[in-house]
Order: structure tokens, then sequence, then C-alpha cells
């Protein structure tokens, strides 16, 4: 399973980040490097087990638990907002949003 | 049976949006209240601040169990949180926590009905699906320039996402079944429905494509959040869908937006690698498990659905399905229509008078039904007095009128307002109708006697017209009735008019 | 009296309680260790936030209302937020962050007025930039050196809590683990270490890298130690954090001193094959010889997918990984790049500059596994390979109490020394990695020297909510022995 450089572009894009052409290169080689190690992961019959959704789920039933539905959290915004790169009369600040 | 549009078939599956009425957030604490002031609601969690942990909110769990009883689906015993990854200012933890492969409700179906011509046809649309997830904040355009400013308050609200199999083919089926869903949702107390705020949101995918042919390739119009524009924008776009297959122009899967000034679809920009979410399970959130027993505990403290009580509206009042349908648009409808209905004891006439006149004047002052100046209990009492016929129908059109919108002037001589209304408002129903019935002259004359004189009179005056009836010529007999609902004032009983005249003439 | 950086967590809490020092003097002591940052152990260190909290401890003491270990110094890995320390997961992207929160382990291990144990805290500690890696080289501050020589690493992500304890400039650390990132460090840098079971510790305020495996736990010289800030860190959050169990809070110093006489000790042979280290393996085979003189007895056993767990792991925790970093875009905290063209390259732009290259590998490899087509193949196939590495556990503990083994097949290799090739740096968890994806309890405790004269940790891996037994059988050996007393020269 071998990754192009169109996947590496195709993923940092999906990841939002921007991959300079060295980095890209370099991305490149580590991950086709990792996934030679994931082939014999591949291999494995796992027919019929379960995914493993909590670790202790190995001796007991994990389940979700529910709190009631109480609105108690005070208005903290100033606190909240105070490392925000920028904001203005309490909103976010970010570049343009196109539709 | 399936609406073609030149020669094409429509296709419409819809996606609904529901804000669910819990007073938190769905994986947060804070409040869902709307208006407040941008990002007051937004707790640590809803910001997605570092080291934060969504808790699961009770209420939105039981809700979505309310819906899916009240759509006959299967309630998941098991269902899964998944990650929704992408990016986006109003997301704020780059994933929105919703349900992928094992939903929390699980098939369904609404049913409703719809005019097709002359007939009233039900129809069923079957549900796919609908899950649990969290509402993204929102993005203000207008003040900044060359940045949007991101609220987060929204951000969290739990929502309830409805999806339909691609059952519906016209845009007519499209908007009722949206005006169930919407009826439904508001009935069992789930969501306030209230579209401006963006309680209930809905996005249509459509397609069209030759009768008997494969699914075509299917456009997304998001965010319709009124009937009308709904409407609108699946007519545009089947339209604009096939203006374009004929040009020879295939269409592209896009998602669009409606506009309702120009009534037009237009494609959003595309997002490259769309549909790219990389979901999988929440590992935040072990499995949601809803055991039997909660189910049947929800199932036996809901109240009675719209669906049953219109079947039972049905059998007890046997009243036709259509009727049945329309009166149960509401809960607080259902309860008018059951109050005049016990109270008078003629179902049909009260079903008509609720589907007819009472509808008429609430929606031209779009007023709701808990706010009508008429009461059951007044509508009750003047059916009565058709039934006994005190008073004609249009007399007790009259009546209604008055109490709808009480015309001061209107009054007979003799009796002055205040007379009239300090002792309406002090009697009950009944006499509230008759005392109006006495005031504006409205009895209707059932003495015969002075009927018969009446009749006596215009048909003396009237030989020609006897001549011709006597002859053969029916319609002659409209040339005396005229005349004699003249000389009573209107109050004879047409009824008994038509069978003294019939019985005078031989 | 020791001097104060000698003593224990234990011995300054009594010396504190029976009122010998201070905490004011404890504290005092402790920064003036901490000037030039020996190490590069710390990212964070205010003098008045540390003496304003143990004048409150003094309070407390002089009410009487003094937490189990008031006023004893702690320091906390950068992954832990808190309100009154800049918090940066050892990443550039979070520069400028004060959460307006503090993380539950925080809390726990803090105020006695707000129901802590009454630690004092004395500053944030380096890491690995948001955990990711084993030899703390990847933060984006600098690297930390391993007190023992400072021309190696100390082992990661938790460098700089394994480093300031071995350095003695604090008595005990916070670390997390996710796959080996206490034990490890604990194990190169000649400490005690535990991972309590998954679940068992809050993660709420723990920035998270690997949702499913993470978890907080103590850094301390002794098992005693551990097990004093143990039992106040673990309990069940159950409002805030979903995957916290409710299983009580428990006094894990209750049976220290048990007898270990027929407890029964698995050796993996997987874990003691080619790939171990000569010296490694001479000074493991040492302490169970030690073990064995205690009365216990060493059962062979096997964990055969002990190799699978390499590329389960570096499936599992880059894909959770992957997801919980898209928090960090520039909107809502953190840094943000300056110049950009839109929001799409704003986002770009923010996070190539913010992100460090092993953290960038992660989220790339974990964005790949998740993505359309993909997800079936790997991330799916490795959780079921999960469930299987836990089952061979079960199946492990049906003959024997604990499993003992080795922590990493080598000592604490040179500074510099794997850079460029992230996967034999992901080889060398091959020990840790199979107990944290099991999500059971695990620790590292001194054993003994290997090559060059650097530490070698003892893994003890016990099954689930069996701390108590761990640390129990730690206990015991440190009682035997004197390797965990042993400090670095200089120190």
């Amino acid at each position: 399973m071998s990754l192009t450089p169109q996947d590496i572009a195709r993923i940092a894009n999906l990841a939002r980040l921007e991959l300079q052409p060295e980095e890209s290169d370099r991305m490149l080689t580590q991950i086709n490097g990792f996934f030679g190690i994931v082939q014999a992961m591949q291999a494995v019959d796992t027919t019929g087990i379960e995914p493993m959704a909590h670790p202790v789920a190995a001796i007991q039933d994990i389940t979700l638990r529910l709190r009631p539905d109480v609105a108690s959290e005070p208005n903290q915004r100033d606190l909240n907002q105070k490392s925000a790169p920028a904001v203005e009369r309490g909103l976010f600040l970010v570049p343009k949003v196109i539709e | 049976m399936s609406k073609l549009v030149q020669g094409y078939e429509v296709v419409i599956g819809f996606e609904t949006h529901a804000q669910l009425s819990t007073k938190s957030k769905i994986f947060s604490r804070a409040s869902v209240a709307f208006g407040a002031e941008p990002n007051t609601q937004a707790c640590a969690v809803d910001m997605a601040l570092p080291g934060t942990l969504p808790v699961m909110n009770i209420g939105a769990v039981e809700r979505a169990i309310e819906f899916g009883l009240a759509i006959n689906a299967h309630i998941a015993e098991r269902s899964i949180f998944a990650r929704k990854n992408y990016f986006y200012p109003d997301l704020p933890k780059g994933y929105q926590i919703s349900q992928f492969e094992i939903p929390v409700v699980q098939g369904g179906e609404v049913s409703f009905f719809l005019e097709e011509g002359q007939e009233t046809v039900r129809k069923t649309v079957r549900l796919e699906r609908a899950h649990l997830e969290e509402d993204a904040g929102k993005s203000l355009h207008e003040d900044f320039i060359g940045q949007s400013g991101i609220d987060l308050n929204r951000a969290g609200t739990p929502l309830l996402e409805i999806v339909t199999q691609p059952d519906m083919r016209s845009s007519d089926e499209a908007v009722a079944y949206a005006k169930e869903l919407h009826k439904i949702v508001t009935w069992i107390g789930i969501c306030d429905g209230n579209m401006q705020e963006g309680s209930f949101r809905c996005d249509a995918n459509v397609s069209v494509r030759k009768p008997g042919g494969e699914l075509g390739t299917r456009r997304e119009i998001k965010n319709l959040n009124s009937f009308k524009f709904m409407q609108q924008a699946i007519d545009y776009e089947v339209r604009w869908q096939i203006d374009q297959i004929e040009d020879g122009h295939a269409i592209q899967q896009a998602t669009v937006l409606f506009d309702p000034d120009t009534g037009e679809t237009r494609a959003m920009r595309t997002k490259e690698d769309a549909a790219d979410y990389r979901y999988f399970p929440d590992p935040d959130l072990p499995p949601l498990v809803i055991g039997r027993d909660w189910v049947e505990r929800v199932r036996s403290e809901m109240a009675e659905l719209p669906r049953v009580m219109a079947e039972r509206f049905v059998k007890d009042y046997a009243l036709p399905e259509y009727d049945a349908t329309q009166l149960t648009q509401s809960k607080a409808v259902a309860a008018y229509f059951e109050a005049a209905a016990k109270a008078c004891g003629q179902p049909k006439l009260a079903s008509n008078w609720i589907m007819g006149e009472v509808s008429r004047r609430l929606n031209a002052s779009e007023m709701a039904i808990e706010q009508a100046p008429v009461s059951p209990a007044q509508l009750a009492a003047l059916i009565g007095r058709i039934s006994d016929n005190t008073i004609s129908n249009n007399a007790a059109r009259q009546v209604f009128d008055h109490l709808w919108q009480p015309k001061l002037a209107e009054l007979v001589i003799g009796d002055t307002l205040e007379e009239v209304t300090a002792g309406v408002l002090a009697l009950n129903a009944l006499k509230q109708i008759d005392a109006i019935i006495e005031a504006k002259g409205l009895k209707q004359m059932n003495d015969t006697g002075e009927l018969e004189k009446i009749i006596d009179d215009v048909l003396a005056a009237n030989p020609k017209n006897v001549e011709e009836f006597k002859a053969g010529n029916t319609k002659a007999l409209n040339g005396l009735v005229g005349p004699i609902m003249k000389a009573s004032k209107g109050k004879a009983n047409p009824g008994q008019v038509n069978a003294l005249l019939m019985k005078k003439l031989g | 009296m020791n001097s104060l950086h000698d003593m224990t967590v234990a011995e300054l809490a009594q010396a504190l309680k029976t009122k010998q020092v201070s905490a004011v003097e404890v504290a005092t002591g402790f920064l003036a260790r901490l000037g030039g940052n020996p190490h590069n152990a710390f990212l964070d260190i205010d003098s008045e936030v540390t003496l304003a909290q143990a004048q409150a401890s003094d309070a407390r003491l002089a009410a009487g209302t003094a937490g189990p270990l008031e006023g004893v110094p702690v320091g906390h890995k950068d992954v832990f937020v808190t309100r009154d320390f800049a918090t940066t997961a050892g990443s550039k992207i979070l520069t400028g962050y004060r959460s307006p929160f503090d993380a539950t382990l925080v809390q726990k291990l803090g105020a006695s007025a707000l129901g802590g144990a009454g630690m004092v805290t004395l500053g944030k500690l380096n890491c690995d930039e948001f955990a990711m890696g084993s030899a703390n080289e990847n933060s984006a501050f600098g690297k930390v050196t391993n007190p023992w020589d400072t021309a190696r690493v100390p082992g990661g992500s938790s460098g700089g809590s394994a480093a300031a304890v071995a350095a003695r400039l604090t008595p005990a650390a916070t670390g997390t683990d996710t796959g080996g990132s206490i034990r490890q460090p604990a194990s190169f840098c000649g400490i005690t270490g535990i991972k309590p079971t998954y679940g068992r510790a809050s993660r709420y305020g723990m920035i998270a890298y690997a949702s499913s495996l993470d978890q907080g736990g103590p850094m301390a010289r002794t098992a005693k130690d551990c097990a004093l800030l143990l039992s106040a860190m673990c309990g069940p959050d159950l409002d805030r954090d979903s995957t916290s169990l409710d299983v009580p809070a428990e006094d894990f110093t209750a049976s220290l001193n048990g007898s270990i006489e027929g407890l029964r000790i698995g050796v993996p042979k997987e874990f003691f094959g080619e790939g171990l280290h000569a010296d490694v393996r001479a000074a493991l085979d040492a302490a169970l010889s030690e073990y064995e003189k205690l009365g216990a007895k060493l059962v062979p056993i096997s964990l055969p997918r002990t190799e699978l767990s390499i590329p389960v792991y570096y499936i599992i925790a880059p894909a959770e990984a992957s997801s919980n970093l898209s928090r960090f875009d520039g909107v809502k905290f953190g840094h943000r790049a300056k110049d950009y063209t839109d929001l799409v390259d704003m986002y770009k732009k923010t996070r190539a500059e913010g992100f460090g290259n092993e953290v960038k590998r992660r989220i790339m490899t974990g964005a790949y596994v998740l993505s359309h087509g993909y997800y079936d193949a790997y991330y799916l196939q490795a959780q079921k390979i999960r469930r299987m590495i836990a089952d061979d556990f079960q199946n492990a503990f049906k003959s024997c109490d604990v499993i003992a083994g080795p922590v990493a097949p080598s000592v604490a290799w040179k500074l510099g020394e794997n850079a460029g090739d992230p996967v034999a740096d992901y080889l060398a968890d091959i020990f840790t990695l199979p107990a944290s994806l099991a999500g059971l309890p695990g620790m590292s405790l001194p054993a003994g020297f290997g090559a060059h004269g650097m530490p070698v940790g003892m893994q003890l891996i016990g099954n689930y909510f069996q701390e108590a037994q761990l640390l129990n059988a730690a206990h015991r050996l440190q009682q035997a022995t004197d390797w965990h007393l042993r400090k670095p020269e200089g120190i």
C-alpha cells in the first residue's frame, strides 16, 4: 500500500496543512516507510471480532452516561475568549466565509 | 402515481434538522435559549477549549425516543456517536459529533393527505433514519468588511436529523410532508418548530429522471426555512435540471442555495473533497444504550399522537379521514374540535365550521386557534340553534361574525350596545347566542301559519309563475321563493318554504 | 532531616505536617533549584503563584484543615491545562494560551480548600509536542536532557517530568501515558511512574492526543510516592468525562507492605526476544531474581500479538489525534498566522506554522487511515486486533497475577540519534504499547543499570483495577533493593 504525491496533497488539504515541497517529499517517504510495518496487521484474520470501543470493554460493558437536562454553565465569555486571536463585540473574527 | 414535469419524473428526499427543546446543550451544560448576546452561551466545551470533553444530555435522548415512537420507527438498543470531520469556523472542534453507521432511530414513516386534482389521496413517506447530533455556531457577515464574526451560542444545540427515503414525487408532496413532519415534532413537544429562528430547517435532495429510468444525479437545496420557499425552490430546481438535461448537460452533484429574491437556486462554491468526512466512532463517548423499559415508559407517558387521534375521530365521530387529519393539525385545534363536538353532539357540523369559517378567519388575521374570539362552547351553542331550526345557516354566519368581530352599528334599534354587550358577557354561551339572535332579529319564522299567509300573498301576486310551474317549468319556483323570503324579512325557514309551496301547488 | 530535594513526597508530607518545615520554605528551596532551567525541564515557572499557593498551604496546615499532601511541590506536564500557568502542550500553536479552567487531575492534587490533596505547583513541565514522541526531542521549546547523561534523551513524551524528578527539581510530577509516555521516561531516568487503568483518572483538562489511550499518572522516585499521588488522582469524574469509570477512589498505600509470597509473575517470552539489548536483559534478570528471593514465582507466559501492537497503535493513535487536533485552527485561541489570503489559507498556514514535524506526520497518517476507502482496512482492523490483544492479556492473567518485563529494548539513546527516522522510534515502543492498547495499568520502576551506566526500568503490568497490587510489588522490591535511591552524579 503505497501513497502517491497526489495522496499527500489530498490529505494535507483535508487536514488543512500547508506543506512545502521538500516537506511533502519527506512526508511521503516517511509515511510510506511506516506503512511497510502496517502490512502484517492487514494480514490478520479478524472475522467475528468486535472492534474495541473502550479499553475496559474487554471485561465489562461500558455504556454512555446521561446527565440531567440542566443549564448550569454561567456566562464566562471574557474568560473563555481571553486567548482568542481576534475578537470584536464578543464575536470571533475570521476571514470572510464565502458560501 | 407521479406527476411528470415535461415528461420527467421528479424524485425528492428530505433531510430535516429539528432543534430539540431541551434547556441545555446536547454535550454541555450551557443554555440553548434563543437570542442571547454572542458567545455568552458558549462554555468551554462549546468553544472546544483544549482538554474539554462531551457529556450527553438525557433530554435529547428522551426526545429522540419520543420522535421514534411518533413515527412508528425502531429505537436502537445501542447506537454510536461518530465524528464528522471538516473545517469551518462555526465548527469549533473541527468535527461535528453526530451518528453515522448506527443511529438512534431507524425506519419509520410519515403519512398525510394531498389534494390531487379532485381527489384527496393518502401518501406515506418512509423515513430512513433519525439521529442525534450537535448544531454548529453561526457566521455573521453583515457588519464586518472582509471578515465574518463567529457566534458559538448555537454550537452544541441538540439536533435531530430526520432523513427520508427519496419517496416524494412532486413539490406539493414534499411541502405536505414537511408540514406533517412539522406538526408531529411540535405536537409531541420535542421542537418548537419556529422556522424563522432556525428550529426546523429542511434540505431537499432533488433529481429528475425519465420514468422507469435510473435515479438521476441529485442536487441538494439547503436551509429551506419556509414552506412557501420550499415549494418555489423545488419547482425552480426541477425546471432548471430538466432544462440542463434537455440541453445535453449532465447534472453535477452540488449543494445549492435558494434565493428568495430571485426565486432561483444557485450552486454554492464547490468544496473540494467535500464528501470525505472521515467518520469514526467518537472515542470520548461510549455506546448509547436504550433499554426497552425506558422506551415503554416514554410510550406510556406520551400524549395521543395526531395519527392515532385522527383515527379515533374517524371512528368515534364518524368523520371522513380528510376532516380528521385537518382537525388534528395541532393539539389546540383538536381540543377545540372535541370540546365543540361534545357540547353540541354534531361532530360533522362542528368540523365543517372549524375547517371553514374558523380557519378562514384565523388565517386572515394570522391568529392561532387559542386566540379565537369564538369559544368552542359558543360554536356548539350556535350549531345547536341551527339544528333546532331557530336560525338559518345564513343567519348563523351573521351571529358568528358578530361574535368574532362585534360590529356595533348592526344592532337592532331599541337595544343599545351597552345593554347587549354587558348582558352578553354575563351569560353562558347559549344565552349569548340567543341574545345576539334576538338583538339582531335573526330568528327564523317557524310559525307555519304566518308563513302560509305570506306564501298565499306571493302566489296571488305572481300568477304567471304559478302557471309556468304547473305547466312543468320547475325553475319558475325560484321567482316565487325570492319574494317569499323578502316578505318574511329573511326569517322564513327555506326548507319549510319549499315544503309549503309544493303542498300548495300540488 | 535530609536536604529538601532529597526527600520523598512521603517524607516531605510528614515534615510539613509535623511543622519541621513550612510550605513556603519547601517551595522556596525548590524554586531556587530551577534557576537556569536545568535540562530544559520546565516550560513555565511563576514563583509568585507558587509562593502564594505555599502560603495558602501553610495556613491550612496551621488550621488543621490540611490535605494529605499539603505543601508538597509538584510539577505538571504541560498537557494539563492550568489557570495560573501557561499551557502549551509543547507546541507553538498554543502560544499565549491561558486556560480558564484547571484540569481535573490538577484540581485533585491542588488546593485543599477546593477538595484537592494540597500540593503546591512548581510549574509546567516540558514534553513532546502534544505528547507525541519517545525522547522529548519533539518539543517546540527545545529538547530535554537526561540528568544521568545530558548527551542522552530523557525519554518521552513526559521527558520534562522524568528529568525534573530525577534531577530532584521536584519531588513528584504528573505525566501522561498513551503508548508508554510515563513508563519509558521513568525507565530512562531511573525513577518510578505508573499509568492507571484506562478510565480511572479523569481526562478532563488533559489535552487530548489519542482519546481511547491517554491516561494521566504520577512520576516520583518511589512506589510509595506514586501510590500517594495516584490515590489523590484516581476517582470518577462523571460530570465531565464520559470515559471516566464509576470506580471509587482507592487508597493505594493501604496494601503497600503486603507480602508478595507466592505472587505469580508472568514473564512474556515475546518481551525477551532478539530485540532486547543484552544489558537491559541482564538488569531485568537480576531484578526478577530479587523477586524470587521475596517469594514470588516466575511463570512463563505468551503475549503472541506483541509485535502487532506497533502498527495497531500507530494506526489508532494518529487517527484519533488527527481529529483531536483539528480544533487548533487559529479561530478561538492560540497561534494564528499573520499573512494569509483567505480562510482556508489562514487554516493551512496557521497549522503549518504552529505544528512540528512529528505532529504533522501523525495528523497526516491519521487523516489517511480514516479517509474514504481506507477506514475498514486500517482503523477498523486495528480496533479489532486491539480487542484480540486485550483478550491475550486476559488469557495470560489466568496463570499469573502481574506481568513483568522490560520497558524499552535499550537504555536511553543519544540526542539526535534517531532523527529523521520516526519508525525507529515507533519500534522501540514495542513493550509499552500492548498494555496501553488493552487499557491495563502499568508501571515502571528502577531495576538497575545498563550500558553507559544508564538506568534500566522494569515494567509491571496488572489486570484492570489492580494498581494496588502493582504498587505493592514495586514497593516490596524497593524495600529490598536500592536502585531507586541512586541519583545522577552532581545532583
